[in-house]
């Protein structure tokens, strides 16, 4: 699974990325095995349902209240980090965001960035901007790490390198490491990784990271880690650039223990994480260490779009625990490259959609069995399974004005939709169904051998000799 | 029109109806019972020790002792302290007597930063407060007792007072009014460094410290 799989038309090759996956034995157990141990994890710390049940229910008020207030808390916000000493940048797009970033870290000469992890850095692609502008732009975080010196992406966004096995990484490091032995220990190769990384917080210009929750009132940043990297990456470089989508906000300061429940419970099982870490200013005078710049960049990119409409707004209540992928049957089957987007699995088929537009991701909802699991355990109950409906509308009705998202129509087929139609009118109709029905039971023998995708892999359909109408009427 | 009048603008252009705000502390009351000191004790114990942490129950006058142990059966001759604490003041009074260095934080990290990284084998600092539910330490870094020491020394120690555990995070921060005055950087430790990044293995000590140590100080005995 090489860089050059992935683009911006997660659509196209979407079938051939996922059938690589399922062909692979390895692959197929990796995922499988990180998912079942996370499922297993996740209950274990939900032992009364009641309790899960209300906090969930307290989790998805607190998103929509805070949600209902957007633009007055993103306000708020602002002028509570500005007045902590936090600079803060707007950004609508990618593009805008990396100029921001690129600029602050050239007003400063920086040659070197460590990054903590930060999903929405690599939904703008941070690191070729960094790349291209001759910064080096170094991941902290163990599984992003690995996944840089591999030249890959993120396969789950809170397990970054759970596609990769410890004797690939053991290769990895033997091979890209300078003088390192080749060992599958994991706490090894866990003590390479943080020998290596060290030296590079030692020395860097400027840290990153994201933003778990931005609270409103006191104008502070919070950030969710088990590794210590996240509290590196914001404190050892003179230099911290934080970036958030617009979305994460709550607009008090007590509004953040249930949710910090809610997703370290539900990402990885545990009760909580190792450091949850409240940024809430440079160094002060009299200060020792911290930075002595923080900036907030915040990014809309598209956003505002899922904003502006009720339902496709429930899609900005996720706080990124990972539980929808964890627990999806296509997920666990394809994995997280498959899809070729930075957010995959569930939420990424419906936070997607926005980012990129439906032109470029016409087909993702369709990558779903509807199951129903997603909506089932996010923990702050986005109705995912309505959304992904919701999609498959946008993106498969006849295009029409003023649409609420961009690429309404994309993957619209007059050939289908008659299909459809044809279908449901049968469906509709007795008498209409009776006739086609006889029909099918006397040319049945008509039926091609050969069914497009279908016969791929199944025997051909072929409708009954008899109806079931016409076996219970010789029954009497 | 910038980036920020234009999102603020599609935001404010959409159909919002305001929703009520939630009700936190009442969830709390009703799913977390408090409990007494023995038993926040208890709880926080059993939480982090299960997140790999060493805890030693102790006294005010104990507590140096028991540090001392530790570091000698950890075979750590170096304790980096905040020499403007309490604390930090008694460390290195009496541990220098034991044949124990004891630099103190006193200059900005810039004047000996590669040091700290290469140089610093462990650290002791305070704890504001803790919360049993999770078990989690809350740090106050400030002035005297910067950021880095909870973090760059791959031994952290931290002296804990029973009497300042609450039961949950949402009571540590509205009982103390945190909202009215954080930090640069308030934290909740709750364990040593660790990752499972590789094949969801757990392994200790990732990129902050690989120990850390709880002088938990109760009632004198």
């Amino acid at each position: 699974m090489s860089e050059h799989a992935l683009n911006f038309m997660p659509s196209e090759g979407f079938r051939a990325r996922a059938k690589d996956v399922v062909e692979n034995p390895f692959l197929r157990q990796s995922f499988r095995g990180a998912m079942d141990f996370l499922i297993g994890k996740r209950a274990g710390q939900f032992p009364n349902p009641e309790e899960l049940e209300t906090l969930r229910t307290l989790g998805e008020q607190i998103r929509q209240y805070n949600l209902g207030k957007l633009p007055a808390l993103l306000v708020q916000l602002e002028e509570n980090l500005s007045r902590n000493g936090i600079q803060v940048h707007w950004a609508e797009t990618p593009d805008e965001a990396n100029a921001i970033i690129l600029g602050i870290c050239q007003a400063h000469s920086a040659k070197l960035m460590v990054k903590g992890k930060s999903m929405v850095s690599e939904e703008i692609e941070l690191n070729h901007a960094c790349e291209a502008a001759g910064i080096e732009a170094m991941e902290s975080d163990m599984g992003e790490y690995i996944v840089q010196l591999a030249g890959e992406k993120p396969s789950h966004i809170i397990m970054p390198a759970i596609h990769k096995t410890k004797e690939e990484i053991a290769t990895l490091f033997h091979e890209k490491v300078p003088g390192v032995d080749y060992t599958d220990n994991v706490d090894a190769l866990i003590q390479i990784g943080r020998n290596v990384l060290r030296e590079k917080f030692l020395v860097a210009d400027i840290g990153l990271s994201g933003v778990n929750f931005a609270v409103a009132e006191t104008g502070t940043l919070c950030l969710v880690e088990n590794e210590g990297n996240g509290r590196l990456s914001t404190t050892a470089p003179p230099v911290h650039i934080a970036i958030t989508g617009i979305e994460k906000i709550v607009e008090k300061l007590d509004h953040v223990p249930p949710l910090l429940s809610l997703l370290t419970r539900s990402a990885t099982g545990q009760n909580i994480s190792t450091y949850f870490n409240m940024i809430s200013g440079p160094r002060k005078a009299g200060e020792k260490d911290g930075p002595t710049e923080v900036h907030l960049v915040l990014l809309d990119n598209g956003r505002t779009q899922a904003y502006a409409d009720e339902q496709l707004r429930k899609t900005l209540q996720c706080i990124r625990c990972g539980a929808c992928m964890n627990h999806c049957p296509v997920y666990t089957r394809i994995g997280g490259h498959a899809y070729g987007t930075t957010y995959p699995g569930p939420i990424g088929k419906i936070i997607s959609p926005h980012m990129l537009g439906l032109e470029a991701t016409a087909t993702m909802a369709t990558a779903s069995t509807l199951c129903g699991a997603c909506g089932e355990v996010c923990p702050v109950k986005i109705p995912i399974p309505d959304l992904l409906m919701r999609l498959r509308e946008e993106s498969f009705s006849a295009p029409h004005e003023n649409p609420s998202m961009r690429g309404q129509g994309a993957g619209y087929s007059r050939l289908m939709t008659a299909v459809w139609q044809g279908w449901a009118a049968v469906y509709r109709s007795p008498s209409l169904y009776g006739v086609v029905t006889w029909l099918g039971s006397r040319f049945g023998w008509l039926m091609p051998s050969r069914q497009g995708p279908w016969t791929s892999v199944r025997v051909p359909l072929k409708p009954a000799p008899k109806r079931l109408r016409d076996m219970l009427r010789e029954r009497g | 029109m910038s980036a920020r009048d234009r999102i603020l603008a599609k935001l404010n252009a959409a159909p919002v109806l305001p929703k009520a705000a939630p009700d936190i502390a009442s969830w709390y009351a009703t799913h977390r019972s408090s409990e007494t000191t023995a038993e926040k004790v208890a709880r926080f114990r059993t939480c982090i020790e299960f997140a790999h942490a060493e805890v030693y129950e102790v006294t005010h006058a104990s507590w140096l002792q028991k540090l001392w142990e530790v570091l000698s059966a950890k075979e750590i001759g170096k304790l980096l302290v905040a020499p403007g604490t309490a604390h930090g003041q008694r460390a290195i009074t009496e541990l220098s007597q034991s044949g124990i260095e004891c630099p103190g934080y006193d200059s900005p990290i810039e004047d000996w930063k590669a040091e700290m990284f290469h140089d610093i084998p462990a650290s002791l600092t305070a704890s504001r407060c803790a919360i049993a539910e999770t078990g989690t330490l809350v740090l106050w870094p400030d002035a005297d007792e910067p950021r880095l020491m909870s973090l760059v020394p791959p031994v952290h120690i931290v002296l804990l007072d029973a009497a300042t555990i609450h039961n949950t995070f949402y009571e540590a921060m509205t009982a103390e009014k945190w909202k009215d005055g954080l930090p640069t950087n308030a934290l909740l430790i709750s364990g040593p460094s660790k990752t499972a990044d590789i094949q969801v293995t757990l392994a200790y000590g990732a990129h902050g410290p690989k120990e850390l140590v709880v002088l938990l100080i109760g009632e004198e005995a």
